[in-house]
């Protein structure tokens, strides 16, 4: 039974399709981790790029004119955590949670605003799959690679982009120094507060965009509550991926597997034993299994929710 | 730009900076107001008018603010240690569970008697669900914001499947919830013909307690250390780890009597909606109090106010009610910044 789902193609397009928002906002935690910022503000700015990258399109904006507002949005809400804890240097934990409430209240009211009577959502036309060539001929990995929406693809892109900017990049040094060893990036005559900022707001960036998969590309309308957490399970693939980006990936990959296997198993036979609901956990038990797992060989940035001000010593 | 420690800030200053972020608050949550067409003055009256207009509307506030007295003082309690519980919900929904097991079962027939008794189990029910989320942190390291997070969710869903299963009413005409608590188990009203229950006196009372123990016992004392400074805690022969054990069975035992408190005090049945977020709310309530428990009393009213009150005037002004949330996660934001300056100058350079 557990062999059939495992063969089938689709267990693996779902598999990629369900890791690709994932990806996205996990890179984007990363990044400011990385800096020496816990960003708590994740699930809320999730939230606010599937929204307003919905509404863009759904007033008329293309469906890459959607992403590029939900990036925006993000980055703007990413500002706001930027400039609360790093040169105010305010607790990370109460920002953060500050942020997420005021991103989801925002985009629940503009979209009351917006569509004030609807009970059913209006929907879009979202992304469609775009099948490469020879490619998607592969069995298997064929279908679940390279039979994927563009933004899926732009999700592995942001890895491949967030990895060699990290470790290959003079940058990459600076923000990895910012969130280990900020006096000493203070002594190269660095802005440790501009590095951070930049990562914050970069991060937040790609959690919007995470967010807006769920609206553009997974699903065609916004609903309240279609987050559901995945925020929160990002932070913990940043943790599980030891703040690395190819290991989260790959963590990202394992996660939604799961997840793409729960849903076929409550089809089987298994399902009609097991209530739902237990099948529904089985994500944030992962998350949290994890996360014990990984908490003693985790390499944690070291300065990270530690506040950097110029002026102490 | 760089910050500069304050030595001794003034009473100006410790007063000046929450005022002002109070009155940024309000002029923000006018121009929402605006944005939405509507008046702002107009929409500020019917807010005010909403929450505390009429008898009927203080006592909806009151009782709106019970469950987050019990969360706020929750937060308060395990933000004092920097034990950053996120859980509030999940320990809520663990009380309210006890609640209906032992109130529709072994206790049913006990009476008024009982009370204390399912009160106290729900107590026991919300710390245990807290201890897992701190044993992980004390033993692994695991940080307990994601833990307790993701007990949120799961929690729920344990709800749900009760509800459908094992704990589902079976005269609830198909409805996920559960059977009703037996009539003597209700918490009594404060007054004759007062639509208000005794469990706002139950959390008055816990305010009361929370703040003796912070402030005249040496669990309060020590949980400020570990707060302050764990590793200096530590240096002093502190028990860093047992303190924040004893933290998290009183602040999962507060969180679990709001689920109680709803539960024998108003709905007297547990359903799925029992609570729109009372333990995310409480984070608010409690930092909005500067966590200190007496004040949460003061700021859980102000927030059930603004609840209530947005939601009437949602009805009659046409302002979509979620600028209640907007207002709120506004004034948090603002509050903490206004903390921190008051601690702190602004240097250029």
């Amino acid at each position: 039974m557990l062999f059939d789902i495992l063969l089938t193609a689709s267990f693996w397009a779902a598999a990629v399709r369900i890791a690709s928002p994932l990806i996205f906002a996990t890179m984007g935690e990363l990044i400011c981790e990385r800096a020496g910022v816990l960003n708590l503000g994740i699930e809320g700015i999730m939230v606010i790029g599937a929204f307003s990258g919905w509404m863009a399109v759904y007033l008329g904006m293309g469906l890459w004119g959607g992403v590029a507002v939900a990036m925006l949005a993000g980055m703007l809400f990413g500002l706001l955590h930027a400039m609360l804890t790093v040169p105010f240097g305010l607790s990370q934990h109460v920002v953060g949670l500050g942020v997420t409430l005021l991103a989801t209240s925002t985009s629940y009211f503009v979209y009351r605003l917006i569509l004030p009577e609807v009970t059913s959502p209006p929907k879009i036309t979202p992304f469609q799959p775009l099948e490469i060539p020879y490619l998607v001929d592969i069995p298997l990995v064929g279908p679940a690679l390279f039979a994927q929406t563009a933004l899926t693809y732009a999700a592995f892109a942001v890895v491949v982009i967030t990895a060699v900017t990290l470790y290959r990049t003079p940058l990459g040094l600076a923000i990895r120094a910012a969130g280990e060893n900020p006096g000493a990036v203070a002594a190269q005559g660095l802005s440790v507060t501009g590095l951070r900022m930049g990562a914050v707001i970069v991060g937040s960036g790609l959690m919007a965009v995470g967010g807006a998969f769920l609206t553009l590309s997974a699903f065609s309308s916004f609903f309240f509550e279609m987050v559901n957490g995945r925020g929160w399970i990002c932070i913990a693939l940043v943790v599980f991926g030891a703040w690395r980006p190819g290991k989260a990936l790959l963590g990202a990959l394992l996660f939604a597997g799961f997840d793409a296997l729960q849903i076929r198993l409550q089809q089987t036979p298994v399902g009609q034993v097991v209530p739902y609901q237990m099948f529904l956990m089985a994500p944030y038990i992962l998350s949290i299994l994890a996360l014990i797992l990984m908490s003693r060989r985790a390499q944690v940035p070291a300065a990270l929710m530690q506040p950097f001000n110029k002026g102490e010593r | 730009m760089r910050l500069e420690p304050i030595a001794n800030p003034g009473l100006g200053r410790r007063l000046g900076f929450p005022a002002a972020a109070l009155v940024v608050t309000v002029v923000i949550a006018s121009l929402l107001a605006a944005i939405a067409g509507a008046d702002p003055l107009l929409t500020l009256g019917l807010v005010l008018k909403g929450a505390a207009g009429s008898k009927f509307a203080l006592l909806e506030t009151l009782n709106r603010a019970t469950p987050l007295i019990f969360t706020g003082l929750a937060i308060a309690v395990a933000f004092r240690a920097k034990l950053w519980n996120i859980g509030a919900e999940a320990q809520l929904y663990a009380g309210a569970i006890v609640t209906v097991v032992l109130g529709t079962s072994v206790l049913s027939g006990m009476g008024a008697a009982a009370l204390p008794i399912v009160g106290l189990g729900a107590m026991v029910a919300g710390a245990v669900v807290l201890l897992g989320p701190v044993v992980l942190k004390t033993r692994f390291g695991v940080d307990e914001v994601v833990t307790t997070l993701l007990f949120n969710f799961i929690m729920l869903l344990l709800v749900s499947y009760l509800l459908e299963g094992p704990m589902k009413d079976p005269m609830g005409m198909g409805w996920p919830k559960s059977a009703p608590l037996d009539r003597a188990l209700r918490l009594p009203r404060i007054a004759e013909g007062l639509r208000l229950h005794w469990g706002f006196g139950v959390a008055l009372i816990a305010a009361g307690l929370v703040w003796f123990v912070q402030a005249r016992t040496t669990l309060g004392y020590e949980m400020r250390a570990v707060g302050l400074n764990p590793q200096a805690a530590r240096f002093a022969g502190i028990p860093v780890n047992g303190v924040l054990v004893k933290t998290a069975l009183l602040s999962g035992g507060l969180a679990a009597l709001a689920g109680f408190s709803e539960v024998a005090g108003l709905k007297g049945h547990l359903s799925q909606d029992l609570s729109p977020g009372f333990g995310y709310t409480g984070i608010i309530v409690a930092m909005l109090a500067l966590l200190h428990p007496l004040g949460v009393v003061v700021t859980a009213i102000f927030v059930a106010g603004i609840f209530v009150g947005a939601d009437s005037m949602s009805r009659a002004a046409g302002v979509p009610t979620y600028i209640a949330d907007m207002m709120l996660a506004t004034g948090l934001l603002l509050m903490v910044l206004a903390i921190g300056l008051t601690k702190f100058r602004v240097v250029r350079g």
